[in-house]
C-alpha cells in the first residue's frame, strides 16, 4: 500500500511546457516556506502564458503577488528580499524587458555578493519568456542570454523540454545563487515526460539528447528540436549526428561539448539569438581551444541574422534559425 | 508624537555625528596622499541625516546607502577599523577589499552596501521591507538617496511599490542641492522631493537636515508608521555637501560659489548641535572636545588597523562570485 502510494507519487506523465513550469513553481512554493512569486500579473491572471496558473488560488496572494509595470521594482524587490533571507521568483514577463531592470541585474543582482565579500547570498530566481516565431515583432522575440552568460555572479539556464524545465526551476529555486531561467514561447506546447513531484535537473550539465558518432550539435534552448529535426535528415545523408542540450549556458558544460567533438572532429553551434557575438561564439571558441587537433572542419554557428526580429511571418520565418538551415550550414562546412 | 529623546539618545546622535566627520575628514586626507586608493564621496555636512535616522533603528533594521555611504555605515555602527581596511583594499575590510568605499557593507549591522549607482538603493531597499512584511516583523528598512536619485525611474517603481504594499520602509532623501554638479534648479523642476511623495499616495515630509534634532523627530514618526503597519514615508532632509563631490576640496568650485559654502558652513550640523546642547546643559564645550578627541584617537587606530592589515592574496581573486 505504502509502496503503491511512492510509486504513484513518481508517475511520469505527458505534458506539455507550459504546465511543466506550473509544476515547478507549485513544488518550490510547496517545499520552501519563505518562496513567492512576484511579477506583472503572475496572481489574478496566472501570467500571460497562463504558467503560473492556479498558483494564485492556492498559495494566495502574499505568496504569488502581483506587480505594478516596474521590471526595476521587480528586480530590487527579489534583491531586496533575496539579501534579507527570503528566496524570491521573479517573473520578467519578456526577456526584452531586461531593459527596464538591466542595472538591477547587472549592477545589483550579479554582484553583491562579490562586491560584499561573500556577506551576501541572492537565492533568487528569475523566470524569462524569450524566442521568436509568435510574431511578436522586434522587441518581444529576443533570445538575450548572450547579456546574462557574459555578467559574473549569475547563472543562466535554456530549459528544451518539459521535463527540463520543471528540473531547473526546482534547481534554480534550490540554488543560492541568482539564476535565471530562460523560457521560449514556442516551447509551451510542446509535450513531454514529467515525473510527478519534486526533481532536479543539475544546472550546468549538458544532455546528449541523441548520441552519434560524425557531428557534433550543440543547442541552446528550443533549438534542440530544430537540431533533432535535421540529424534525422543529416541521417539520410549518411551523417550520424550527436546532438547536444546545453541546457545552461552559465555555467557551460565545456567537458561533455569536448568530450563528444574529440569523437566526432567536427561541431556546430545552434542558437536561436543572433549570431553575431552570440554565446555560439563563446562555445566556438572554448571548441578550438580545447580540441583544436581534433577538428576535421571548421567549428559552424547558426544563427538569427544581424537585425531585429521582424514581424511580417514571411520575414521571420527566414529570420529564426530551423532544421534546414542547420542542415546546410553542416553540410557546406564538410563539403557534404 | 514623537518621543522626547533622553539626554543618552542626545548624547548618541552627537557622537555618530562626530564619529562620521572626523573618520570622514581623515579619510580624505589619506585618498588625497595617495593612501587610499580610487574615489571617496565624502559625507561632511550631511551628518545629521545620518545620525538622526539611526538613532532609531536596531540591527535587525535594513537600510540602503548610496555612493556617499561611509556616514551611514558609521552610524549604523560600522567599526573604523574595519572600514578604513575596506578603503584601503585589504583583506581585513568588511567587503574583504572586494568593494571598497562605494560598496562598503555590514550585512550583520543591516547595512546593505554603498551603492556605485545613483538610484540603486531603493527598489533594494524595498526587497528588504517586503521581507519585513513577508515574516510579518516589527523591522523597518530604509533606503537613503539624494536629490539626483529622485530623478531616477529606480526611485520611482521603489516608491511606488512601497506605497501600493505598505510596506515598512522609510525613503530618506539627503537633498544636499545638487545631482553631482548639477544644482538641484537645473535637475529638477520642483524644490521639495517631498512633493513627489503625493504621486505615489504617501505622507512627504520636509525638514531642516542640518537640524540633529529635527531629524530625529521626523525620522522617529516615520519610522514608527512602518512599523505600526501604516506603510512608507518620503522624508526629505534639506542638507549640503560641504566638500566637492569627491575628495575634501570646499571652496573655489566651479559649479557652486564659495559665498554659498559658506553660507552653509554656519549652520555646520555638529555645531548646532553642540550649542543646543550646551544650552541644555547636557554636554559642555569641554566634554564636546574630549568627545572629539576620543573619536579621533579611535579613527586612528582604525587606520593603524588598516595600515598593518594584508592586501588580499591572490587567490581570493574569485572567491564569491558564485556561493558554494
Amino acid at each position: 500500500m505504502g509502496q503503491a502510494q511512492v510509486k504513484a507519487k513518481s508517475e511520469v506523465r505527458k505534458l506539455p511546457y507550459v504546465s511543466a513550469i506550473t509544476e515547478g513553481v507549485r513544488e518550490v512554493l510547496l517545499e520552501q516556506k519563505t518562496a513567492f512569486v512576484a511579477g506583472e500579473d503572475v496572481g489574478q491572471a496566472g501570467s500571460v502564458y497562463g504558467y503560473y496558473r492556479g498558483l494564485f488560488k492556492e498559495f494566495g496572494g502574499d505568496r504569488v503577488i502581483d506587480t505594478p509595470i516596474s521590471e526595476k521594482g521587480i528586480i530590487g524587490l527579489g534583491v531586496g528580499a533575496a539579501a534579507t533571507g527570503l528566496r524570491p521568483i521573479v517573473d520578467i514577463m519578456f526577456m526584452d524587458f531586461l531593459g527596464e531592470c538591466m542595472d538591477e541585474v547587472a549592477n545589483q543582482m550579479a554582484k553583491m555578493r562579490f562586491m560584499f565579500g561573500g556577506s551576501a547570498t541572492l537565492p533568487i530566481t528569475v523566470l524569462t519568456m524569450a524566442g521568436a516565431g509568435a510574431n511578436l515583432a522586434a522587441q518581444h522575440s529576443q533570445s538575450l542570454e548572450a547579456w546574462l552568460a557574459h555578467l559574473p555572479g549569475l547563472k543562466v539556464v535554456m530549459p528544451a523540454t518539459p521535463y527540463d524545465v520543471k528540473g531547473l526551476i526546482i534547481a534554480a529555486a534550490r540554488d543560492d545563487n541568482p539564476v535565471f531561467v530562460v523560457m521560449n514561447k514556442m516551447s509551451l506546447g510542446i509535450q513531454g515526460d514529467v515525473p510527478e513531484g519534486a526533481y532536479e535537473v543539475p544546472i550546468g550539465v549538458a544532455n546528449v539528447v541523441r548520441p552519434g558518432t560524425d557531428y557534433t550539435i550543440v543547442t541552446l534552448g528550443r533549438m534542440l528540436h530544430e537540431a533533432l529535426k535535421a540529424a534525422e535528415t543529416l541521417k539520410g545523408l549518411g551523417i550520424d549526428a550527436e546532438i547536444i542540450d546545453a541546457r545552461s549556458v552559465q555555467p557551460f558544460d565545456t567537458q561533455t561539448v569536448i568530450d563528444s567533438v574529440k569523437k566526432t572532429h567536427r561541431a556546430l553551434v545552434v542558437h536561436e539569438a543572433v549570431r553575431f557575438g552570440g554565446f555560439g561564439a563563446e562555445i566556438a571558441a572554448q571548441i578550438q581551444e580545447l580540441a583544436f587537433d581534433y577538428l576535421d572542419a571548421p567549428v559552424g554557428r547558426v544563427g538569427a541574422p544581424f537585425s531585429p526580429v521582424p514581424f511580417s511571418p514571411a520575414l521571420e520565418k527566414l529570420y529564426v534559425p530551423n532544421a534546414e538551415r542547420i542542415v546546410a550550414e553542416a553540410r557546406r562546412l564538410i563539403g557534404a | 508624537m514623537a518621543k522626547q529623546a533622553s539626554n543618552k539618545v542626545l548624547l548618541d546622535i552627537h557622537r555618530r555625528m562626530v564619529r562620521i566627520r572626523i573618520f570622514e575628514e581623515e579619510a580624505g586626507k589619506l585618498m588625497e596622499a595617495g593612501k587610499i586608493p580610487g574615489a571617496l564621496h565624502l559625507y561632511v555636512g550631511q551628518e545629521a541625516v545620518a545620525a538622526g535616522v539611526m538613532t532609531h533603528l536596531t540591527n535587525d533594521d535594513q537600510i540602503t546607502s548610496t555612493h556617499r555611504g561611509h556616514g551611514h555605515l558609521i552610524a549604523k555602527g560600522g567599526e573604523f577599523d574595519r572600514m578604513f581596511a575596506e578603503l584601503y583594499g585589504r583583506a581585513t575590510g568588511y567587503c574583504k577589499g572586494k568593494g571598497g568605499s562605494m560598496h562598503i557593507c555590514n550585512m550583520a549591522l543591516g547595512m546593505l552596501g554603498a551603492n556605485g549607482i545613483v538610484g540603486g538603493g531603493p527598489p533594494i531597499a524595498i526587497g528588504a521591507a517586503f521581507t519585513q512584511k513577508f515574516l510579518k516583523t516589527k523591522h523597518v528598512a530604509v533606503a537613503f538617496f539624494g536629490d539626483g536619485a529622485s530623478n531616477e525611474g529606480s526611485f520611482h517603481e521603489a516608491a511606488n511599490m512601497a506605497a501600493l504594499y505598505k510596506l515598512p520602509a522609510v525613503l530618506v532623501c539627503e537633498n544636499n542641492g545638487y545631482g553631482e554638479f548639477t544644482p538641484q534648479r537645473n535637475h529638477q523642476a520642483i524644490v521639495d522631493v517631498a512633493d513627489r511623495a503625493a504621486g505615489y499616495g504617501m505622507p512627504g515630509v520636509v525638514v531642516d537636515g542640518m537640524d540633529a534634532m529635527a531629524v530625529y523627530e521626523a525620522a522617529g514618526e516615520a519610522i514608527e508608521r512602518a512599523r505600526k503597519g501604516a506603510g512608507p514615508t518620503l522624508l526629505e532632509c534639506k542638507t549640503y555637501r560641504f566638500y566637492d563631490h569627491v575628495g575634501i576640496r570646499g571652496m573655489g568650485l566651479t559649479y557652486r560659489t564659495d559665498a554659498e559654502v559658506i553660507e552653509w558652513q554656519k549652520r555646520d550640523p555638529i555645531k548646532l548641535f553642540e550649542a543646543r546642547l550646551a544650552e541644555q546643559g547636557v554636554l559642555t564645550a569641554k566634554k564636546a572636545e574630549a568627545v572629539h578627541e576620543e573619536v579621533m584617537d579611535q579613527v586612528k587606530a582604525g587606520i593603524a588597523f588598516a595600515e598593518a592589515s594584508p592586501f588580499p592574496d591572490a587567490s581570493s581573486l574569485l572567491d564569491d562570485v558564485y556561493a558554494n
